[in-house]
């Protein structure tokens, strides 16, 4: 076995002890009824042990691969990405040694699991970097953030789990509707996995050629049976289903089919969830916060943010502005990554100034974590995929 | 309250409402002069009216050195442009006749290529019969010293040395005779 | 606004919530409440002071935490919505009309009205810089307006505190107390490296008072960095240049006076996908060539300060480098980057005379397309004389050949070819298309045997003095956030009243749960009476009251 198959391998390990650690972690909350302690720390003890293996395991996929492709494993979506659930996951066993929450576990590692997932649905091989990756600067700007960015997602987990504890969900609200919105996007998430795993699976694939928004002439492969067509397409492959509606040259309907399938996929799964548990997510997680220190949750939250908005300053703006200088002969060029970078942080800015200085605390400064949650996925996701700037490689 | 403690209160508001409205000038001043300044600051260090003209030197097509402090005392005609160029080459005759009619009140013409090669410039000189020296900017140093930009660009340089004109695009026969006219010395 | 005189005495400046000297709550709310509100100490922001004229109008609009949030939640969308479409910078078109076009063609309606509202250049539109000077505007006059009561007050503390001040902290205690109580807790915080200060029958005992200042600190970074940003647009302290450099040429750096560069070579190497990249084989089989490098090995030359523009002679070699992605070329606060390139641009061209019956060639000769020759003289007595050249081609007018631009991109050559066979000579026009005999049919002709080309490096020439200021400005910043998240202040005060009873308070701007490991240290060597947590005791009281409500 060589280097990169190892380093593959020791990702699928990661993965199940994570799969498996979540519904430990679900386990030692739920069967601590009486609100006792003892049960909810032993079984919380196995499952923060099955967590620190998955995570022994996923630091030895990330060096493995680093031995193999000789730099650092943040170059691409799909490394980017792994490595983003891998910080989360760190972040969140520093977070139980401290506070020995059990129901933070219970959050994080799902979502983790499906960041780790949705990676693997981009191209996964070990590529070459292009010139203006050829630095040290990869390794430190990027896992600066990548860091950054696992710690800051850990508040959200927390601002999570402190609104599932505090929304009423048996009267009607905007909280109860974003609070189940929140579930439903990531349902839509496994949506995208289940079915591009579906697909490759069986092997789908139908190319295209088409007429690009410059006029030239493109070819692209769908891997996924086409519901949009592309600009002026025409069917290579026999067989292959023919699109419903013609997009115009300016949407990649090859894109846009991928996310209309996600769409599909994922409300079937939500609303298969409905209706076999006959309750909203947010509700089927109720039980599980019954016993959930409010205090501690936010004070979780507000901590994960302080240590990460420093690290996210230094990561993706400092060294970013460094390595821009030297590579790009700007510090700063308004790249749409660079422009998300900064929303990001005046952000978090932003939410440092109501909590300390308007006393946003509780509920409040929790929905501000989850919203910070989100611009961090549309950097990741919108600005690589849709917006593609100078960093559509990573 | 006492008269005292009155004057007191009074001097200290005086003090803050200077110090208040100092602070927001300086601010509002900064912001206003980065306004304006990306607002019209497209090119840093532009040569302009007034300035002294850079000193340059250059061969022409006989292997003569021309320098333009040489030329102190006289106007000088300095006319970037190209073998490419449409309206530069339209402009030679009638540069070429105001050269003959100016060269004895003391106003030079120095027609500067922009780094072609020396046949290019050495045919369109013949074909066109230009009496005035025509040299080459071969490293596109004198072009990036005068900041020249679109051709033909036309400086002129008055017998002092300071340039009194920058023209950019075609000039007729009439603009060139009333230039010449503007650098001829006294 | 009227001044607040205070029970004990001391006069406060009107907005002040707890007396400067004893810390007693001044306003009804704040007396009638369980805790005191800490923040800023209780002083009295200085804006709230005066409201009167128009400048203390706008001094305390730019005071307010929640116009500064404002202020970056619209600078936050309005960043936003500039990557809705790409900017300007990222459009393939370079002129105004071209420009608004492209917007209208690519984007259709979305484009016009996004180009219509300016917002192709967003981020160096007047509003925008308009927004983030206001921004700097809020972060020097809040941080002014806290800042200094803050220091003033934190400065002129008073050991001795109203017994009010002290039963509305969040850590409290009463409770019977021995004759050493004080000396005992006194040793004990100053092992702990408090700093203690008595005064009379009481003691308060502070640590880590810097890391108050650190808001104030990082905004002075954030200011200073600001300023770095305006400084840039003034003449002289930053220099964006382009630089299309070919294989061979020498050339004046633009905007960098007395140096010139000369390109002695570019490469382009691509990923092979083998030996040690073998690992790389299946990506590269997806996505075809990857570049692995692309450099350009150039020669600074430097001429000395008195020598001139155009003068040939003099030139001083400064350096030989290998110009690379993420490897400038630096000299003199200045850089050069490599940024882009175009491969194989003609150079020079090879011909053959031939005798066009018999296929017979006199020889060949090879016109350097950069600096071509007047004439050529083949060994079998032959000449070819170039009548005219035209780098590039672009047709004909009144029957003279032109030439689009100084680029041999498409060259033409009108020559005359002599042989011992036609001394008088065959006059032919050469393009690399086809060939035009004017005069008539000829007997020879040039062919076509090979060509040389060169590639172009666009390189980037870059000044930016203001680096050093922006960096600081980062350090500052850094510093600054580091000194008020990662230290807290706290502060104890303790007294004995003439019955022996102890009170017992403590205070920390954050991380509550490090302020009662001190204080539990405290409380067992000197034997103070326990503390109570009275934001607990009032979330308690809080939850049984809910949990009641539920109940019922």
């Amino acid at each position: 076995m060589n280097l990169a198959d190892l380093s593959s391998n020791l990702l699928y390990v990661a993965f199940i002890a994570y799969l498996i650690a979540t519904f430990v972690f679900g386990g030692a909350v739920k069967g601590n009824k009486e609100g006792t302690f003892k049960s909810e720390k032993r079984w919380g003890r196995v499952a923060i042990t099955i967590t620190v293996i998955g995570f022994i395991a996923n630091l030895g996929y990330f060096f493995t691969r680093w031995g193999a492709t000789g730099h650092a494993p943040l170059s691409n979506m799909f490394e980017f990405t792994t490595a983003f659930g891998m910080t989360l996951v760190g972040g969140f066993i520093i977070l139980y040694i401290l506070y020995k929450t059990p129901v933070l576990g219970m959050i994080v590692l799902p979502v983790a699991l499906l960041i780790i997932a949705f990676a693997s649905m981009f191209p996964s091989e070990v590529s070459p970097l292009i010139p203006a990756l050829q630095t040290n600067w990869l390794a430190i700007h990027v896992s600066t953030v990548v860091i950054a960015e696992g710690i800051l997602a850990i508040s959200a987990a927390a601002g999570l789990i402190y609104l599932l504890k505090v929304v009423d969900l048996t009267k009607r609200s905007k909280q109860r509707f974003w609070l189940e919105a929140i579930m439903y996007s990531l349902v839509l998430v496994l949506g995208f996995v289940v079915v591009s795993t579906f697909f490759s699976a069986t092997g789908y694939e139908a190319e295209f050629t088409y007429v690009d928004k410059e006029g030239a002439d493109a070819a692209i492969t769908y891997s996924m049976p086409p519901i949009f067509g592309m600009n002026e397409y025409v069917a290579l492959t026999e067989d292959a289903m023919t699109p419903l509606i013609e997009t115009p040259a300016l949407v990649h309907a090859g894109k846009l089919t991928t996310v209309l399938w996600s769409v599909i996929v994922g409300t079937v799964l939500y609303w298969l969830i409905r209706l076999v548990f006959r309750k909203r997510i947010a509700a089927l997680l109720k039980p599980f916060v019954k016993n959930v220190n409010l205090q501690l949750m936010d004070e979780i939250g507000y901590r994960a943010i302080i240590i990460g908005f420093p690290v996210f300053t230094l990561g993706a703006l400092i060294f970013a502005m460094i390595w821009a200088q030297i590579a790009w002969s700007r510090f700063w060029g308004w790249d749409p990554k660079e422009v998300w970078a900064l929303i990001t942080w005046l952000f978090y800015a932003a939410y440092l100034h109501l909590r300390l200085g308007k006393g946003w605390q509780g509920e409040k400064s929790a929905w501000l974590a989850v919203i910070g949650f989100v611009i961090i996925m549309f950097n990741l996701v919108a600005v690589n995929l849709i917006i593609a700037g100078l960093h559509s490689y990573a | 309250m006492g008269e005292q403690v009155k004057q007191k209160k009074n001097s200290k508001k005086q003090k803050r409402a200077v110090m208040r409205t100092a602070i927001l000038a300086i601010l509002v001043a900064a912001i206003g002069y980065t306004i304006y300044n990306s607002a019209t600051a497209k090119d840093v260090s532009l040569l302009e009216v007034g300035d002294k003209a850079p000193d340059f030197a250059l061969v022409d097509l006989e292997g003569n050195d021309h320098k333009l402090s040489d030329y102190e005392g006289q106007g000088v005609f300095l006319n970037f442009w190209g073998t490419w160029c449409k309206p530069c080459a339209k402009e030679m005759p009638a540069m070429d006749r105001q050269y003959e009619a100016f060269s004895n009140d003391g106003v030079q013409v120095l027609a500067v290529n922009i780094a072609q090669s020396d046949f290019e410039v050495q045919s369109f000189a013949d074909q066109y019969g230009l009496s005035f020296p025509v040299v080459i900017d071969k490293t596109k140093s004198v072009m990036t010293a005068y900041n020249i930009r679109p051709l033909p660009t036309t400086v002129l340089v008055n017998p002092e040395g300071n340039i009194e004109r920058i023209i950019t695009g075609e000039m007729t026969e009439e603009d060139i005779e009333g230039f010449m006219e503007e650098i001829k010395p006294e | 606004m009227e001044n607040l005189q205070c029970q004990c005495g001391h006069v406060n400046p009107p907005g002040t919530k707890l007396c400067e000297s004893c810390g007693r709550s001044l306003t009804e709310k704040d007396q009638n409440s369980k805790l005191v509100d800490m923040r800023y100490e209780g002083t009295a922001r200085r804006s709230q002071t005066y409201n009167k004229s128009i400048i203390d109008k706008i001094w305390n609009f730019f005071s307010s935490v929640k116009v500064g949030v404002s202020i970056i939640v619209v600078l936050l969308v309005a960043a936003a919505i500039g990557t809705i479409l790409p900017q300007q910078a990222f459009v393939p078109a370079t002129t105004e009309t071209a420009i608004q076009e492209y917007y209208a063609d690519t984007y259709g309606s979305i484009g016009r009205v996004y180009h219509f509202l300016g917002f192709h250049d967003l981020y160096s539109s007047y509003w925008f810089i308009a927004l983030v000077g206001m921004l700097a505007i809020s972060l020097v006059i809040a941080s002014l307006d806290r800042f200094v009561p803050l220091y003033k007050s934190l400065k002129n503390q008073r050991v001795l505190r109203h017994p009010s001040f002290m039963d509305k902290q969040r850590i409290y205690a009463e409770g019977p107390g021995a004759e050493d109580t004080l000396q005992k807790a006194e040793t004990k915080l100053k092992e702990l490296k408090y700093n203690v200060r008595t005064d009379k029958n009481g003691l308060l005992a502070e640590k880590g008072r810097f890391s108050r200042w650190g808001p104030y600190v990082n905004h002075i970074g954030l200011i200073i960095f600001l300023f770095g940003v305006m400084l840039r647009m003034i003449p002289g302290f930053y220099i964006d240049e382009s630089l299309w450099l070919r294989e061979g040429e020498t050339r004046a750096i633009p905007e960098v006076p007395g140096y010139y560069l000369e390109s002695k070579n570019f490469e382009l190497e691509n990923y092979s996908g083998e030996g040690e990249e073998e690992v790389f084989g299946e990506a590269l089989d997806r996505v075809g060539t990857v570049a692995k490098n692309y450099q350009t090995d150039v020669v600074l030359y430097q001429k000395p300060e008195d020598a001139l523009p155009g003068a040939d002679d003099s030139q001083e070699v400064v350096k030989e480098f290998p110009i690379r992605v993420n490897q400038p070329l630096k000299f003199d606060g200045y850089a050069i980057y490599q940024m882009d390139y175009r491969l194989d641009e003609l150079k020079a061209m090879t011909f053959a005379l031939t005798n066009k019956e018999t296929e017979e060639s006199l020889g060949e000769l090879t016109i350097d397309l950069i600096d071509p020759e007047d004439i050529y003289e083949l060994e079998s007595g032959s000449t070819v004389e170039l009548l005219g050249y035209y780098p590039d081609f672009s047709g004909f007018e009144d029957g003279e050949p032109q030439t689009a631009t100084p680029l041999p991109n498409n060259p033409g050559f009108l020559v005359e070819l002599t042989t011992p066979e036609t001394p008088e000579g065959e006059t032919s026009f050469i393009t690399i298309q086809n060939t035009v005999e004017p005069l008539g049919e000829n007997d020879y002709k040039l062919a076509f045997q090979s060509v040389e080309t060169r590639d172009v490096s666009g390189l980037t020439v870059r000044k930016d003095s203001t680096l050093p200021i922006l960096g600081l400005g980062g350090l500052i910043f850094m510093i600054g956030v580091a000194q008020g998240m990662y230290f807290n202040h706290r502060r104890f005060w303790i007294q004995q009243k003439a019955d022996g009873t102890i009170l017992l308070a403590g205070h920390t701007n954050k991380n509550w749960f490090g302020l009662k490991k001190d204080l539990d240290q405290v409380v067992e060597h000197a034997s103070l009476p326990a503390y109570t947590d009275q934001q607990d005791e009032i979330d308690k009281a809080e939850k049984a009251e809910k949990e009641g409500e539920a109940l019922s």
